[in-house]
């Protein structure tokens, strides 16, 4: 789950790293409001995607009349697709070191991934690239944890000057955070040494762990939830994995591999899918209501059941599919392709109640459900 | 972690729905299962083996080899802390969902004393005519049957998809993997393309892997050093940007974890990579001769 930069920084704030002050606004009017309060200020649009500044989403402003001008121009602003809604009114800081901070969790070293640079304020993508050796990386291990010693060695040597114990000292305050609020990642870009010496944090991204939402139900509210389409926020309350595509090919399949596969064999038929939805793991006694779903997607021209058990018992995925159809009686042609756990019931069931006999393979399945859905079209 | 006929199981979890309803499948296909844990039915008896509350107290009273955890995300942790303490060699963690920093502190804890895990969010391992652990349809003959070809998938649905492509052909297995679909697991695709290379009787090695990560790229690495025939099949292909597909673990950021990385990655390797799992038959062929 994503956190927009004004739902981050009080985390921060609370682990002991000093964030500047500022307020949230959502009309020009209260933007000018905090500036009056403040003085020179930078207004900054709330979303959660990265180069606001190059899109025009930051702005200075030396006076309130000013900090009302830029949130004119920026609430309503389109960036990376997202709509602004609201904006962060901060103090301006005057910035000696711009420097980069992030702990991450890292599948090469599976564990935690502490990343420091000097070159901070720019995309630490092109840093990676372009000056490989400005970053540094401190690869921990969970059960001990990134002590003050580790935190030291990270920042010496690069004539950090009087600053460097503070600037070490974030680094252990950011780890905590990450560990205390199941981080996926949490980055500070940049974090500023500021011209009295005094280390702040002038930007902050958080992606909590999605797996461990759960035990942060309170931060979590603050979270922004997942921009969905209106057919992906019903499958979420059923509990169903789905993503609109916009073929005319649909896919119930079960397991994350072997739907993505579907989609994948569709394709390489020349055909487009129209989604993917998947009904593995505990989900498999979904099928009913992820296939009443599917149906209700406008658009769809045929459909390909894919089911291959292992943990998911075919027969009761297809007793599931077998109620959907008899509730809803759809008149798009639909393809089997049945195998696995159960599969000798799940034949027999289809066989009995709908007269269908799967097609001996996926690629059948999917081959015969691109041709139906191409015939549909020139019909 | 090629687990074995003989070695001893132990099933954490073994009183729930599924444990139960697995426990019973792999006892009937031949795994050894020794004893089961649930901390508040220690001292019964469910599956015709004795329950204790913990790991360590199952040593003791039942050494085991290998646990198999049925355990909810939240208790993951501490359930596999317990077995790797109580001295397993290997465990298999079937669970989904698990937070991922408690994840990278069980698989530190297990690679300090040299245990193996497979997953989290794996299906099992099934090692065809001896045993299986997890949850895979081993029993039925239509998609395992002993035989040379060693199996490695992230994913429980589509791995079962192969192994039936595989007999299909009129091969079968020595050994399947499942490795699991989060982005951090404890047996990599390298690490399994290894296990298999080195396992008797294994003549060839089909390798399923799917968007997300760098494990292909990393197990081309070790693919090229081989001297056994590698078939891999990539899932994701047709899958859009920046999506989680379903595992945590199939997302594609910029060219990261994209399908033709992984691909030209593998062919570079001398990999035959297949377009469709449907041609994983013909293509064993290829490279086997008939």
């Amino acid at each position: 789950m994503n956190f927009e930069e004004h739902a981050a920084k009080p985390l921060l704030a609370g682990h002991g790293i000093a964030v500047p002050r500022g307020a949230l606004a959502k009309t020009p009017d209260e933007a000018a409001a905090v500036a009056a309060g403040i003085g020179a200020v930078v207004i900054k649009a709330q979303v959660a995607a990265g180069k606001r500044g190059k899109a025009g989403g930051i702005k200075l402003a030396a006076t309130p009349e000013e900090a009302r001008t830029h949130a004119r121009a920026i609430i309503g602003m389109e960036i990376a697709g997202h709509r602004v809604k609201k904006v962060l009114v901060e103090e301006q800081l005057p910035i000696a070191r711009e420097l980069y901070a992030a702990v991450l969790n890292d599948a090469s070293s599976k564990g935690p991934l502490v990343m420091f640079s000097t070159a901070g304020g720019m995309d630490i993508e092109e840093v990676a690239t372009t000056a490989p050796g400005k970053l540094r990386r401190k690869p921990i291990d969970i059960r001990g944890g990134f002590s003050r010693a580790d935190a030291a060695a990270l920042v010496q040597g690069l004539a950090l000057g009087a600053s460097e114990a503070a600037v070490a000292n974030a680094l252990v305050k950011l780890y905590e955070a990450y560990a205390a609020f199941d981080a996926e990642l949490l980055e500070i870009n940049p974090l500023i040494v500021a011209r009295d010496g005094r280390v702040v944090a002038l930007d902050c991204k958080f992606v909590m762990d999605d797996g461990a939402i759960v035990r942060h139900p309170d931060v979590a509210r603050a979270g922004t939830p997942d921009r969905l389409t209106g057919l992906e926020a019903s499958a979420k309350a059923a509990g169903l994995k789905y993503i609109d595509l916009d073929g005319d090919v649909g896919v119930l399949a079960n397991g994350a591999g072997l739907t993505m596969t579907t989609m994948d064999v569709i394709r390489h038929y020349g055909g487009r899918p129209a989604n993917f939805l998947e009904i593995g793991g505990e989900a498999y006694t979904q099928a009913q209501p992820a296939l009443e779903l599917l149906l209700s997607k406008p658009g769809i021209r045929s459909l390909v059941i894919n089911f291959c058990g292992a943990f998911a018992r075919t027969d009761v995925m297809t007793q599931g599919v077998i109620d959907a159809i008899g509730a809803l009686k759809p008149r798009l042609p639909i393809f089997f392709s049945v195998h696995g756990t159960g599969d000798e019931e799940a034949i027999k069931l289809l066989k009995e109640r709908l007269g269908v006999t799967p097609l001996p393979t996926m690629n059948d399945a999917c081959e015969a459900a691109v041709k139906a859905a191409v015939k549909r079209t020139a019909a | 972690m090629i687990v074995r006929g003989s070695d001893r199981v132990l099933v954490m979890g073994i009183t729930g729905k599924q444990g139960t309803f697995w426990t019973e499948r792999m006892q009937a296909y031949g795994t050894r299962v020794i004893g089961g844990t649930n901390p508040s039915k220690a001292g019964t008896t469910h599956c015709n083996v004795p329950v204790f509350a913990t790991a360590r107290d199952a040593m003791k009273g039942a050494a085991f080899d290998v646990a198999v955890l049925f355990i909810p995300p939240l208790m993951v942790k501490e359930a596999a802390l317990d077995a790797i303490e109580a001295g397993a060699r290997g465990l298999v963690v079937l669970t989904e969902h698990i937070p991922v920093q408690d994840v990278m502190y069980f698989v530190a804890a297990a690679k300090e004393r040299s245990v193996w895990i497979l997953g989290p969010n794996t299906a099992g391992a099934v090692t065809p005519g001896e045993c299986f652990a997890g949850f895979m349809p081993a029993f039925n003959e239509r998609v395992f049957r002993k035989g040379s070809i060693g199996v490695v998938s992230r994913s429980g649905s589509l791995g079962v998809l192969f192994c039936l492509n595989v007999v299909q052909a009129g091969y079968g297995e020595s050994a399947f993997l499942g490795i699991g679909g989060d982005p951090i697991i404890g047996t990599t695709t390298r690490d399994a393309l290894a296990a298999l290379d080195h396992f008797p009787g294994t003549e060839a090695v089909v390798m399923v892997g799917e968007i997300g990560g760098s494990m292909e790229e990393e197990a081309a690495e070790y693919a090229k050093t081989m001297a056994k025939p590698v078939v891999a099949f990539i899932a994701g292909g047709a899958a859009p940007e920046g999506k989680k597909m379903g595992h945590a673990g199939a997302i594609v950021m910029g060219e990261k974890g994209s399908y033709r990385s992984k691909r030209s990655a593998l062919e570079a390797a001398g990999v035959t990579v297949l377009d469709t799992p449907s041609d994983v038959g013909a293509a064993l062929k290829a490279r086997l001769g008939s």
